[in-house]
């Protein structure tokens, strides 16, 4: 719980908020004032019943983005609208929980119903279908918003509305898209994406998974490794090698045959389900097929659309290490000065400012292409490729200026650290993407 | 039931606020801002009253013209339609002006009720709803920590210092919403999104002329140092004394 003292150091130094109140006249001033902060304690959080001690979650100290460049002008008022609620309900209600999800290996179930509340599932897809229809940046802001508070969060979004909704609304039938997105969007079902397998991750066409025809139905038989959500997933879009080429189908969880097995002992990503799943002759009717789903392309559509969203939730994770390490400079005194004092340290936010600024302006420009329905999939690969490179060495040199400090997990800085250890990987990795940068500049294909 | 919140636009209590040149008024450049806590409060009773009665909300407001991503936030959490009287001059218009203007504004729209906040959190005068009450005859009352209405009345709790009032008032009337009353609820995507569709006018406020202004802004001293009244079970009834005595706060 927030401890009076915190709220006495918030009061004292963010006391020139009201000029207009001048309570520090004397040393009693503050007293008097310290009276007072029932007012202000409520008013600042005023939904906020869990407080911690540690920066992100102090209601005296919020989270304060970095926006070197003003960018915040570029966003329509309904863009930031938005942006502000999911990090105002990160905030309240999600920060209060993460240490104890992250450090039990679990996630927070008993928000989904809030997130889906919130709107985050599918939020671009159309109202029709349970969406909310926004724009491609509205989407970046919500994962940037989702990643700044922790990993596991945005990647539980981005499953649901990027890996499954996604595919069933661009490859379904009609009848699957009135069946399943209007339950996915509301939280009732929660979905999964089952592409890589155990010896294939940057290689999925080499994937064993089969999909038999056996008269009207399908017989599904593999295994699936990495699944996000596998283990509390009602249904799970499975990619599958078929006679004519690999297809994707709609799976039901609960059917005869199919498992999904909880991967245990990760060191990354630890507030987020990550699960096996196994078919063991999974019957499914023709119904569960994607029609429009044809060839690798299928998989690989979804995906483009999942690395979008990361380009921006690496942003936010590298923003949360910056904002917690510009403020742990500041505050902690070192040879009797603040560590901010030192060149080495300015040299390290100074670098850090500029590679989260440029790393902006990539989300944003590349949102924009979205939205104007110009993007490319190499144009995702540079974006993913950069931000996460660029959240993940942002996360090392912030854990190191918070020294012993950035070991605990009282500091967000670790956590991001070790989430961006899989971000880095999954979605493609950081080679892969570097291999398709390469194929697309030069038109040399280097995989192999 | 016709309901409006009155809500007002203020500098966010987590951002560092500047004098500007001149000392009367705030430099605004790279301020942020947000709906006065309290009136947060106002938008969701507003909200409630209405999915109890039925009726509509509108949110009114009397700020810069700069305002609407805050009022749009209003309709977002469940307001029908917003009315910004505009006024640039927020920080030296004074009480009585404001309260004339809003109460000509609630006169005009025949409002049952009004929910405002029990103080805006920038100026921190708690005068304008019960101004706004005297100069429309209604009744007014403040502070409220629960409510009920049943057609042409209300019940409200108070606190007080000195303890909880409950009282009976008529309709129309203007209640100032306390902690307490209701946990505001969260935006959610689809309620922003139908916000933008929803009623926005802007007109220009009446406003009287000031009969008080703001003629000095200082930015609160620095902390004085502070003073060791001595250690151990010995310094214990010096800082009661210097408690009771100086500070005065026991």
């Amino acid at each position: 719980m927030g401890s009076s003292i915190s709220w006495a150091r918030g009061l004292f130094w963010k006391g020139n908020r009201s000029p207009l109140s001048p309570f520090f006249g004397s040393p009693w001033g503050f007293l008097r004032v310290f009276w007072k902060s029932c007012h202000w304690a409520w008013a600042i959080q005023p939904r906020h019943h869990l407080l911690r001690l540690n920066p992100q979650s102090d209601p005296m100290d919020p989270y304060q983005q970095l926006d070197f460049l003003a960018l915040d002008d570029q966003f329509s008022e309904e863009e930031l609208m938005v942006r502000d609620a999911v990090r105002s309900w990160c905030s309240e209600r999600f920060m209060p929980l993460v240490m104890e999800h992250f450090e039990a290996g679990t996630f927070p179930m008993e928000l989904v119903g809030e997130l889906a509340e919130l709107g985050v599932f599918g939020p671009t897809v159309p109202e029709e279908y349970g969406g909310a229809g926004l724009n491609s940046v509205t989407y970046g802001l919500i994962c940037q918003e989702l990643e700044r508070a922790d990993s596991g969060l945005r990647s539980f979004v981005s499953v649901q509305g990027s890996l499954v909704m996604y595919p069933i609304l661009a490859y379904g039938s009609q009848e699957q898209k009135q069946e399943w997105l209007p339950r996915l969007a509301s939280g009732e079902a929660i979905g999964c994406f089952g592409l890589t397998e155990p010896d294939f991750g940057s290689n999925p066409g080499g994937m064993l998974t089969t999909a038999k025809r056996d008269g009207d139905d399908w017989i599904l038989n593999g295994r699936k490794m990495w699944i996000t959500n596998g283990t509390c997933s009602q249904v799970a879009i499975v990619w599958a090698r078929a006679e004519e080429g690999i297809r994707g189908f709609i799976v039901p969880t609960n059917l005869k045959g199919f498992s999904a097995p909880e991967q245990k002992h990760k060191w990354s990503l630890r507030a987020s389900i990550t699960s096996e799943l196994v078919l063991e002759d999974v019957r499914v009717p023709n119904g569960a097929l994607m029609p429009e789903a044809k060839g690798l392309k299928g998989p690989l559509g979804c995906l483009t659309q999942a690395r979008y969203g990361i380009a921006w939730g690496a942003v936010g994770a590298a923003e949360a290490c910056f904002d917690e390490a510009l403020r742990y400079s500041k505050q902690r005194i070192v040879f009797d000065k603040p560590l901010a004092a030192f060149q080495l340290a300015q040299k390290k936010l100074a670098d850090m400012a500029t590679d989260i600024s440029l790393a902006q302006l990539m989300a944003l420009r590349l949102g924009r292409l979205k939205d104007e329905g110009k993007f490319t999939p190499h144009q995702v690969s540079m974006a993913k490729r950069n931000n996460v490179s660029m959240a993940l060495k942002t996360s090392r040199t912030c854990r190191d200026m918070l020294g012993a400090n950035g070991i605990s997990l009282e500091y967000h800085t670790g956590r991001h650290m070790l989430n961006m250890e899989s971000v880095v990987t999954y979605e493609g990795t950081h080679d892969i993407h570097t291999l398709a940068l390469g194929h697309e500049l030069t038109g040399i294909p280097a995989y192999r | 039931m016709n309901i409006v919140a009155c809500v007002k636009r203020v500098p966010n209590t987590e951002a560092v606020v500047k004098v500007a040149d001149g000392g009367t008024s705030l430099d605004e450049s790279g301020l942020s801002y947000m709906i006065s806590f309290y009136d947060e409060l106002a938008i969701e009773e507003a909200v409630r009253t209405k999915e109890a009665h039925g009726g509509e909300v509108t949110v009114l407001t009397l700020g810069p013209s700069e305002g609407t991503k805050e009022i749009r936030e209003c309709l977002a959490k469940g307001g029908d339609r917003a009315e910004l009287l505009a006024d640039s001059n927020w920080l030296s218009r004074d009480c009585r002006a404001s309260a004339k203007a809003l109460a000509a504004k609630l006169s005009d729209l025949g409002a049952d009720v009004a929910f405002m906040g029990r103080v805006a959190t920038d100026r921190d005068n708690a005068a304008v709803g019960p101004m706004v009450a005297t100069y429309l005859g209604w009744a007014c009352v403040t502070d409220v920590v629960s409510l009920e209405i049943a057609e042409d009345k209300g019940t409200a709790r108070r606190e007080t210092e000195t303890g909880i009032e409950t009282i009976e008032f008529s309709l129309p009337a203007v209640i100032t919403c306390n902690k307490g009353l209701n946990e505001p609820r969260y935006s959610n995507l689809k309620g922003i999104m139908a916000a933008k569709k929803k009623p926005f006018e802007e007109s220009p406020a009446e406003l009287v002329d000031n009969q008080a202004s703001v003629i000095a802004l200082t930015p609160p001293s620095p902390r004085a140092e502070g003073r060791i009244l001595g250690t151990g079970p010995d310094a214990v009834p010096v800082l009661i004394d210097a408690l009771r005595n100086e500070a005065k706060v026991i």
